[in-house]
């Protein structure tokens, strides 16, 4: 599809990323709703927050018929919080119809029978399912700091739930978490997995956008962070998420699943009208591409 | 009425010498018309001088893996693909033994290399890639390779065939529209089922597509023997002993992972 990169003959101040391919298609699935309020959440998602709505099981069928169209690779759900909404299982099942899916979650909500019945999906497809829950730190102290008094608690009755079940999610922690980026670090955070009851521990590290909440907790991006560089080439590009994904959500289809907010982000209805180049313009797009950040797992 | 043509791959052989040498034997008896190695001659087993002056010598034709292609560039890592520091930390490891031991005339070969081949068979147009025809180190997994995924792979390459290796699983796929995916797995270390045989892929093409996994036995405890010989970590000579993989794990998808003892 590199044929969509956007010619130009005058030079520009932000370079454009080219949809290499469509491999990846996200769902907001619970839109900015989320059953609590972290404090450096990139889209400050909450209870309260409508900004996106829920996603249907109608409106998720909708954008996989077209995403089998166009041979996607894989199919990612996030929020706000997945498993706030109440169709989160018949999405899964529909999904793994037709390829590959990963949920990410607070981890809050994965009551005994949730877990079997996700037990149940990963069992009958061929495809993976996979889960990625979300850490804040080593501990419920510097965790339940960022997501919320209980929160910790909650999320260990979950992993629990899981490990019960025998599935072996990612654990996500966010660089907040003070020297998990280091190798000692890392080392820590897996012993802390294995104890929770996972002898194949996974884990992924995030980094932070400042952006939303984390704009409060930290600090806004500034000016000296936008890419300015000229046009990337395709093999830059490529390293860039956006250049093989898209996000779907109950406004439309946004570039990447960072940007939801920012209404030029929003690049059509469908994802036929989005197979198109888009300009590298926002302080988290210097983020990606100077911490070559994936949200893939 | 076609012919049949039998054709032999070797997916990823990993310094595996001895595994070859049985792979050969093995397509040998099985009266293969013809055969091709998937690239990935090195990494993780010893002496990496072996598996090319053999292939030369029997003149077998194949393609580069993303080893042949660092190996002959000078390339400081493998350019694998992998994510997590401790694949790439094992990884490093392989790739700093195989680059200190492999003799410049090879790496000048290896870079001779085709990256793809493609060839007729049974009126079919085979296209042999090393992970996948975009890109030397993507990982074809069986449980991540959805059918619409792969019918655009099949679409924008021309291609009705498609063999490749590089994850260390071998699968095959037939597709509704009679395409097929065929991973050839890898004859270097064991299938991460706790068995210590390796596989080679036999594919018979007449009228139909015909996939069938050959298990290559060979001296698995001499290889092992030799790896100690020559440093390797143990964690890589506990996989051949035992056949569960110790490495270079956590690039498995949930599905694979699930299957394997770590």
């Amino acid at each position: 599809m590199s044929e969509h990169a956007v010619e130009h003959s005058q030079p520009r101040p932000h370079p454009h990323v080219p949809l290499v391919q469509l491999d990846t298609l996200w769902f907001q699935v619970a839109g900015t709703i989320c059953n609590i309020e972290c404090t450096h959440c990139f889209i400050s998602c909450s209870p309260r927050n409508h900004s996106h709505e829920m996603m249907s099981l109608a409106d998720v069928e909708a954008r996989l018929a077209e995403a089998r169209g166009l041979g996607v690779r894989e199919y990612y759900f996030t929020g706000g919080e997945p498993f706030m909404n109440r169709d989160m299982l018949p999405i899964l099942e529909a999904t793994l119809k037709q390829g590959p899916a990963t949920v990410l979650t607070n981890g809050m909500l994965l009551r005994k029978e949730v877990c079997r019945r996700l037990r149940d999906l990963f069992d009958a497809s061929e495809y993976s399912l996979d889960l990625r829950v979300s850490l804040d730190g080593f501990d419920e102290e510097s965790h339940d700091a960022i997501r919320g008094a209980g929160v910790w608690q909650r999320v260990m009755l979950g992993l629990q739930n899981l490990a019960e079940v025998g599935l072996n999610p990612v654990i996500t922690v966010t660089t907040a978490a003070e020297g998990v980026e280091t190798s000692a670090g890392r080392t820590r955070f897996l012993d802390l997995i294995r104890g929770f009851g996972f002898d194949k521990p996974r884990l992924k590290v995030l980094a932070l956008f400042r952006i939303g909440a984390e704009e409060t907790r930290t600090r806004a991006y500034e000016d000296w962070e936008r890419l300015t560089q000229d046009e990337l080439t395709d093999s830059e590009a490529s390293v860039l998420q956006c250049s093989s994904c898209r996000m779907a959500t109950s406004k439309g289809v946004f570039v990447c699943p960072i940007l939801i907010e920012e209404p030029e982000a929003r690049m059509g209805e469908t994802l036929a009208e989005t197979l198109r180049a888009f300009p590298l313009k926002y302080g988290a797009c210097h983020t990606c591409w100077v911490d070559g950040v994936t949200c893939t797992t | 009425m076609h012919d049949v043509t039998r054709i032999g791959f070797i997916g990823g052989v990993y310094s595996n010498y001895h595994a070859l040498v049985a792979t050969l034997e093995a397509f040998q008896r099985r009266n293969v018309d013809q055969l091709y190695f998937l690239g990935d001659l090195g990494a993780f087993g010893p002496h990496p001088n072996r598996v090319p002056e053999l292939l030369i010598q029997r003149n077998i034709p194949g393609i580069q893996g993303n080893y042949e292609e660092s190996l002959s560039s000078g390339a400081t890592d493998c350019h694998c693909g992998y994510t997590d520091p401790r694949d790439n930390h094992y990884a490093q490891i392989s790739y700093d033994y195989t680059f200190a031991n492999t003799a410049d005339r090879h790496k000048e070969w290896m870079g001779t290399l085709p990256r793809e081949l493609r060839f007729v068979a049974g009126g079919r147009r085979f296209l042999l890639v090393h992970g996948s025809p975009r890109k030397i180190n993507e990982f074809l997994w069986r449980s991540t390779s959805p059918e619409p995924f792969l019918e655009r792979l099949f679409t924008e390459h021309e291609a009705d065939v498609i063999v490749c290796t590089h994850t260390g699983l071998h699968w095959h796929k037939a597709l509704a529209s009679d395409r097929h995916v065929i991973n050839a797995g890898v004859i270097g270390r064991p299938a991460n089922d706790g068995q210590t045989n390796v596989w080679a892929t036999i594919v018979e093409v007449g009228e139909g597509v015909n996939v069938e996994f050959v298990p290559i036995h060979y001296d698995h405890r001499r290889l092992a023997e030799e790896m100690r010989g020559e440093k390797l970590p143990d964690e890589f000579v506990e996989t051949v002993l035992t056949g569960w993989w110790t490495t270079c794990l956590e690039i498995l998808p949930p599905k694979e992972r699930a299957a394997g003892r770590y």
